[in-house]
């Protein structure tokens, strides 16, 4: 194809990229070097009954024209990204010095607003991704396994969680988790503790957005492990029952081998959409117990205690730095075997 | 020989058959509670005495002398107006549907076309792009639309929905394009055709499966999005997912938690209905990614 006729082409869907995609990711950057305006003040003479004094208020005239005249507010240059709603470098150094061992530090830091919701977010990724595979693949061989009139409604059934909306699929399994809901009940009653409560205990709110999130995106894995396992090769696995193979040595080096690509593949996706969990601690409302790097920058922007495009601004530059840190390899991966190709 | 592959030992059939009746249950039961309870009272649904209350219609009985009740549907598509959410939903999810395959389609093409190494490296940053959390870039848009007035309208939200939904679109049409020879469209521009002529007059017609599998994805993002429409829609322009998600700070102070649980089955039935329809497609679009990997 033509150079020319391929930019013709591309260029609406570049153009909407790079201005709502690309040109942000700037905008944030310049966002987050900036903070908000100081009130500014004025003198006035404030006179009553015991005579007049010189009092300081805060002139809301002059605040907002300077808000208006200057909407960015003023440069603060890495400022915002070392506060203690970040960064927060002084705040660790500090921690370090007064800490004895590696668990008071490791508590302390957890206290850090950044820290806490970088601590969930990755251990949510983390855990979730493999827990994914490994369901997503025992029911991918399960459904296999099943005679042909059956495997059409199980799928169905099956793809339910994964295209319910994040905040309405964490909302239903909220109302039943809840102390007064047919799971919490159950829970309490199982074991023998009226006063069990998942919402209370912050080490349950974790356990129950990760059992959330499993329950969402192990759909999404069976079904590209369930379409991987009709393109198995039965040649192969006919010559490895020759050679005495048992059923768990066939499924270990002949199935599970063809499928590495799609593992690989899941798990790509799952990481890039796990970093960004966001809708289930609203859904669970687990913001006490529980925060992510997508909720504070919510939070900064919607939260009700004001927008602060600055300190959003810093988290997401933060944040943005992590999808690329996971990202690496994977472009590194694909980079080297398109030079293979081309080459 | 496929015959003793697929003869299975019964203790393993049996293992097999629970695990995925466990699965089954886990994967559905929350709906059919959840449908089930949105017509019973709130009493009922959250109850403190006993949870087969749920299942009776005690409360719901004594408070509306019916085993079933409609409040909460009344309460939220009319009292509360979730009708008004419900038709931005559809304008929003269509719009954003309609634009972002006409963009798609035509980016997708031509990247599955062209072969040059710029095609493959703009592939990339589409990928990375598909990284990027929605609301990091949300907080990038938020001062700019505040300062030029887009701020809380929908076509604001619907263009920017096309634009994040972007990547995604184009890898997947890329990868449907590919599988559509390219002697087509080749003979076609032999016999005179310009590249536009050819694409519309000979690809166009055959590209309806993959055109339909990757709208249906843009339905999704559209539909399922929260973070977009929560930050960039007003109050009076807001979609389901925002207004049912407002519901529950105010019907949780007023006792009615039952209109948010109307709102939610409500908003789910049309995603049951798409499955239900689409599942081909959907599951085929799920791997089609996956397999040219």
């Amino acid at each position: 194809m033509k150079n020319r006729t391929f930019f013709w082409f591309i260029l609406p869907s570049l153009v909407t990229m790079i201005l709502f995609i690309a040109l942000p990711i700037g905008s944030v950057f310049i966002q987050s070097l900036h903070i908000e305006h100081d009130a500014v003040f004025k003198e006035v003479k404030n006179c009553g009954p015991f005579g007049c004094k010189l009092e300081i208020q805060v002139d809301v005239e002059a605040s907002a024209q300077l808000k208006e005249d200057r909407p960015l507010g003023k440069f603060n240059g890495f400022g915002t990204y070392n506060n203690r709603n970040h960064l927060a470098a002084s705040e660790l150094a500090q921690a370090w010095a007064d800490s004895p061992n590696w668990k008071i530090f490791l508590s302390k830091t957890y206290n850090l607003p950044f820290y806490r919701a970088l601590a969930f977010t990755l251990t949510y990724t983390f855990v979730v991704t493999p827990m994914v595979l490994l369901l997503g693949f025992c029911i991918a061989l399960g459904v296999n396994s099943l005679p042909k009139q059956f495997k059409g409604p199980t799928i169905f059934v099956s793809l339910l969680p994964m295209i319910v909306t994040p905040l309405i699929g964490s909302l239903i399994l909220f109302w039943m988790i809840d102390a007064e809901g047919i799971l919490g009940s159950t829970l309490q009653w199982l074991f023998e503790d009226p006063n069990l409560s998942l919402k209370a205990s912050p080490k349950l709110t974790w356990i129950m957005l990760i059992i959330y999130g499993i329950w969402h995106s192990a759909p999404f894995a069976f079904i590209v492990f369930y379409a991987g396992l009709q393109t198995v090769p039965t040649d192969t696995i006919e010559a490895a029952m020759i050679d005495g193979a048992s059923r768990w040595e066939r499924t270990r080096y002949v199935v599970l081998p063809h499928l590495v690509p799609l593992i690989v593949f899941i798990s790509l996706i799952q990481l890039m959409d796990n970093f960004r969990v966001f809708e289930p601690i609203v859904g669970f409302s687990a913001q006490a117990s529980a925060t992510s790097l997508s909720w504070i920058i919510f939070n900064d922007l919607a939260g009700g205690e004001g927008t602060f495009f600055g300190s959003a601004g810093a988290t997401s530059v933060l944040t943005i730095l992590g999808v690329a840190l996971l990202l690496i390899p994977v472009l590194l991966r694909t980079w080297r075997d398109f030079k293979g190709k081309v080459v | 020989m496929s015959e003793i592959i697929h003869r299975r030992p019964w203790p393993l059939k049996t293992i097999i058959w629970l695990l995925v009746l466990c699965w089954v249950i886990t994967a559905g039961f929350p709906f059919v509670w959840t449908l089930w309870g949105s017509f019973k009272v709130q009493g009922d649904f959250f109850s403190k005495a006993d949870w087969a209350y749920a299942l009776s219609g005690v409360r719901t009985q004594v408070e509306t002398g019916g085993i079933f009740t409609g409040d909460g549907y009344f309460g939220a598509w009319i009292t509360k107006s979730f009708w008004v959410a419900a038709l931005n939903t559809m304008i929003v999810v269509i719009s954003v549907v309609v634009i972002s395959l006409t963009l798609g389609t035509l980016g997708g093409y031509a990247l599955a076309r062209s072969g040059k190494k710029y095609a493959f490296y703009l592939l990339m940053l589409a990928l990375v792009f598909r990284a990027m959390p929605h609301i990091t870039l949300v907080s990038g848009y938020l001062l700019p639309f505040f300062e030029w007035n887009l701020w809380g309208h929908l076509p604001t939200a619907i263009i920017v929905m096309v634009a994040i939904n972007q990547p995604f679109t184009l890898w997947m049409l890329h990868s449907f394009f590919l599988n559509i020879p390219k002697d087509l469209d080749e003979s076609a521009m032999v016999d005179g055709c310009t590249r536009f002529q050819a694409f519309r007059h000979v690809i166009v017609p055959v590209m309806w499966p993959g055109v339909i599998t990757t709208g249906l994805f843009s339905f999704l993002l559209a539909y399922n999005d929260f973070t977009v429409t929560a930050t960039l829609l007003s109050q009076a322009n807001q979609t389901m997912v925002p207004k049912i998600a407002s519901f529950l700070g105010t019907t949780q102070t007023e006792g009615n938690v039952m209109f948010a649980v109307a709102a939610v089955v409500s908003a789910t039935a049309p995603l049951f209905v798409l499955v239900m329809f689409f599942q081909r497609q959907i599951v085929s679009g799920l791997t089609s990614g996956a397999v040219k990997g």
